[in-house]
């Protein structure tokens, strides 16, 4: 089943003419048929959560807005994609950017928003050009502008491109990066529906969760519903990277197990399944699963929540048995260390001593009290920062001790790898 | 974090007419009273205008133009890891060794291009055509190993690939 994919195996899949031969911009109209409020009411009841990584009900969020408040409000949709491990929309992007633009004008709509704003990461530059293209296309045919397909509703779209910072995929450092300053997060409440950017009302979404509103329009909110599982309908694009025979974005209902994603879709562990060593199943800060765990989990909100990690942003990360998991750990660790804005201390230091101890730990220079101090040292980040990054950065040492807690008491008694 | 100081050449640059006219273009996107929204893309104009990084005179030609005090654009500035504060190469190779190129050979590929190139990350060649950096996930991670040249994406690398790629660059 695909939504989101549906069209990005065709030629010119991301121009106008082909978007449009292929149905593009009808649920926009029959969203103004539908009227506003009944908009967000189908959004609520296909049950679709955020995909970017939080997995908030969209359509709640929607709702969040205040209505007949004076203030101008903004939509900003996150094209980030920061989180290490996830690529999959940078293929909407490229190859199907009318449908996000379709979604984000619904969204626009519904709410009663007049400015959007993509937020791309700079790096994603040939990506933003497309996208600046199928914007401009729009506007040619009104399709963006003061009065959207001569419905008299106003909606005008912007790009603004980001600077190699990853903590402003999160929503608040990403306005404070619209709005032209270092991007570190704020403190919520007051959350972004109230006071988001410019000190107003804001929707903030992912590109694939906008990038599934034409079709939730389309065919109803109660059809998409019915896909997935129960709390997580719908489709999801998982990005499978590491050791399948076949790395790619697949979109898939969500509930599907992992084993078939990897076997059914990605090609297989390379080396066979009894070579996996384990999963992380929802990008860089979700804990790892061990293969015994991948063999039966579902890819769903619930389940994944349940075994202690999470869905995330669906970057599927697969390890197989040559891996060293401190090795791997440690690569994650410096990153954070990086990736941390310094604004909060349990974050700024805790991702320094994560990295320097995981550092330490896979040259073979680590103690058995430093297992116990990395553990220490994530319950100390862990819900104590403004972000969610120090949480994101103690993940992977904490999923990586609780599931392979004899590797690193073997490179601590043996100075190195038992992986070889 | 990390930490990145600005440098000083003496010049004062100017945009040409035509980044001019297209930075009041960009001030259009956002509301007339947040000139400030502004910064990050004339920043990245400027970069790309001024030879491929920002030196503190253009920041604070920056700041002039947005009508920004000039600590706030350094800030900005220092906090983005694109905004390169000292001279590049004319080919900036930025090499992806986060997890998923990890997991699939970037360690060859960044050992490749070091040899290749006779530069450790960090370093700009002498005759200033390469700088070689390495760099944090940048979401092409069902194609990796990947690197970056410039403005464009390098998929699916090996170590005999790079250098391929290295040898066909104008």
């Amino acid at each position: 089943m695909k939504i989101v994919y549906q069209n990005i195996h065709l030629a010119n899949s991301h121009t106008l003419a082909v978007y449009e031969a292929n149905g593009g911009y009808k649920a926009l109209l029959k969203a103004f048929d539908l009227g506003s409020d009944e908009v967000i009411e189908e959004v609520k009841r296909s049950g679709i959560r955020g995909r970017g990584g939080a997995g908030f009900p969209a359509g709640l969020k929607w709702s969040f807005i205040p209505k007949n408040d004076p203030r101008p409000k903004y939509l900003t949709c996150n094209a980030d994609e920061g989180e290490p491990g996830t690529c999959k929309d940078r293929d909407i992007i490229r190859y199907d950017p009318h449908r996000l633009i379709e979604g984000m004008i619904i969204c626009g709509f519904a709410v009663g928003i007049q400015q959007g704003y993509i937020y791309i990461r700079g790096e994603f530059y040939r990506e933003a050009e497309r996208l600046q293209d199928a914007i401009d296309e729009a506007y040619a045919k009104g399709i963006l502008g003061e009065n959207v397909c001569g419905r008299g509703v106003r909606f005008d779209l912007a790009i603004h491109r980001g600077g190699g910072a990853y903590v402003c995929g999160e929503e608040t450092g990403l306005i404070e990066s619209i709005e032209g300053k270092k991007g570190q997060p704020r403190l919520k409440p007051p959350f972004p529906a109230n006071i988001g950017l410019y000190g107003c009302p804001t929707v903030i979404n992912n590109v694939e969760t906008l990038a599934s509103i034409p079709t939730i329009i389309e065919r109803g909110g109660a059809w998409y519903g019915g896909l997935g599982v129960a709390k997580s309908s719908g489709t999801k694009i998982f990005s499978v990277s590491g050791h399948v025979n076949k790395p790619g974005n697949y979109e898939v209902e969500l509930g599907i197990p992992l084993k078939s994603l990897l076997e059914d879709h990605a090609g297989g562990v390379r080396g066979g399944w009894s070579n996996l060593k384990g999963v992380i199943p929802g990008g860089s800060s979700s804990p790892i699963l061990p293969a015994e765990v991948c063999a039966t989990i579902t890819m769903d909100y619930d389940s994944l929540g349940k075994a202690g990690t999470m869905l995330g942003s669906g970057a599927v990360i697969v390890l197989d048995k040559s891996v060293c998991i401190v090795r791997a750990v440690a690569r994650l660790s410096r990153f954070y260390r990086h990736e941390s804005c310094g604004q909060c201390t349990p974050c700024r230091e805790g991702t320094g001593w994560l990295a320097q101890i995981m550092t330490r730990m896979e040259a073979g220079q680590g103690t058995l009290e430093d297992i116990d101090l990395l553990q220490d040292i994530c319950a100390n980040i862990g819900g104590k920062t403004i972000c969610a990054l120090g949480d994101a950065a103690a993940g992977p040492v904490m999923g990586a001790i609780r599931a392979f807690k004899e590797e690193f008491i073997y490179h601590v008694e043996h100075g190195r790898c038992m992986a070889g | 974090m990390n930490e990145r100081s600005t440098r000083s050449t003496g010049v004062t640059p100017r945009f040409s007419e035509e980044s001019l006219a297209q930075i009041e273009v960009i001030f259009q996107r956002y509301p007339a009273d947040r000139r400030q929204s502004a910064v990050m893309p004339i920043l990245h104009l400027a970069q790309r205008e001024f030879g491929g990084w920002l030196s503190r005179e253009s920041l604070d030609y920056v700041a002039e133009l947005v009508g920004m005090p000039p600590i706030r654009v350094y800030e900005v500035a220092t906090f983005y890891t694109m905004y390169n504060l000292q001279p590049v190469g004319r080919y900036h190779i930025q090499a992806c060794t986060n997890i998923s190129c990890w997991l699939c050979g970037s360690d060859q590929v960044m050992d490749s291009l070091k040899r290749k190139l006779k530069l450790e990350a960090g370093q700009t060649s002498e005759d200033k055509r390469f700088t070689l950096a390495e760099v944090e996930c940048l979401g092409a991670c069902v194609n990796a190993p990947m690197m970056q040249i410039n403005d464009d994406y390098y998929e699916n690398l090996t170590a005999d690939k790079v250098v391929e790629i290295i040898d066909r660059l104008p």
